[in-house]
């Protein structure tokens, strides 16, 4: 395995927890501010500690005991099936054909649902536990996927692993010091190279399994990278000469891809 | 229902959206992805010009469903 791919994996793995991290991060402040931070932090906290068990009781055995060459169609479908759909879905954003994905919003109205019946702020309280918990965990599941479909893959679990807790350290240190900023996070352009690198890997993993001797070997993932990056450019480009006129404050920015 | 038929459904809910969801065409044509590098595996020129080309293709027809749909909410990723 080349150093170049190592580091794509990083990268991608990384890039696709961090985004989901944001929208957990979203959850988990929403149940900490309107019902009770301790509950909502233990319950972040047991579902980091349940997806760690996931990512160790089914990435090792599957590094272990499937063959690679299975493993990598299987791996490299799930993949590009992940990736396209977060290629399409950050593409029809960034072009103006669907509403960004809104944390305020969520925020706001989380606050609310939550609101009625709050804790003391010192007291546990089982709503903003389950709140956090089930935020965090599902979140989380695309995330876990990821980090076993990469690692196991190219027999580099730990290191993707470390990658994915990074991130989560990262964004919850941000968030932390942003409380409630997560808006200004440019998820979609996180999601837009996340989805490139997926459907990358996915369409490498799953050529080689199938047999494909790709030219370059490992570099060729650095060759589709940049075919779907220009394809990306280019479909957005089209898709946004599509759009109608922008009107006031919903126009997309010059560069298509911030958030706001 | 008891617990267990719960998890059964949930987790058969996670798949159902994780592989199908509100992009069908996705999961159809990376099985057809599949067959076709197995069918033309020998075939090197072919093979890695080919699946890229049709991964291309599906992105893009999909993506442009997708702006004819119009912006529906859906399952967030």
């Amino acid at each position: 395995m080349s150093t170049s791919s190592t580091v794509v994996l990083v990268l991608a793995v990384f890039g696709a927890s961090a985004v989901e991290m944001v929208e957990a991060l979203t959850l988990v402040v929403a149940a900490g501010v309107s019902r009770s931070w301790r509950s909502a932090l233990e319950g972040s906290a047991v579902a980091v500690a349940v997806l760690a068990v996931v990512v160790g009781g089914v990435g090792l055995p599957l590094i272990h005991y499937v063959p690679i060459n299975a493993l990598r169609v299987v791996v490299g479908a799930l993949l590009l099936v992940l990736g396209l759909s977060w290629l399409r879905k950050a593409i029809l954003r960034a072009s103006g054909h669907k509403a960004k994905h809104d944390e305020d919003a969520i925020f706001a109205r989380t606050t609310t649902e939550l609101g009625a019946g709050r804790a003391e702020a010192s007291g546990r309280d089982g709503v903003a536990f389950v709140v956090a918990f089930k935020g965090v965990f599902l979140e989380g599941m695309e995330v876990v996927l990821i980090v076993v479909s990469l690692g196991a893959s190219q027999h580099r679990l730990g290191i993707a692993a470390v990658a994915a807790g990074a991130a989560v350290v990262i964004v919850a240190g941000i968030g932390a010091l942003v409380a409630r900023q997560l808006s200004q996070v440019p998820e979609n352009t996180i999601k837009m190279g996340v989805g490139i690198m997926l459907t990358s890997f996915g369409l490498f993993w799953l050529g080689e399994g199938a047999g494909v001797r790709w030219p370059g070997s490992d570099l060729a993932i650095l060759v589709l990278i940049g075919v779907f990056l220009a394809v990306m450019a280019g479909t957005v480009g089209w898709m946004r000469s599509l759009v109608p006129p922008p009107t006031g404050a919903d126009a997309v920015d010059a560069t298509g891809v911030a958030e706001r | 229902m008891n617990s267990l038929t719960r998890v059964a459904r949930s987790f058969g809910r996670f798949w159902w959206d994780f592989l199908v969801g509100d992009t069908p065409e996705f999961f159809v044509s990376v099985l057809a992805i599949v067959a076709i590098a197995f069918a033309i595996r020998s075939v090197h020129v072919a093979a890695y010009l080919v699946l890229p080309s049709l991964t291309v293709i599906v992105l893009v027809a999909s993506t442009l469903r997708g702006r004819k749909a119009g912006d529906v909410p859906d399952h967030e990723h």
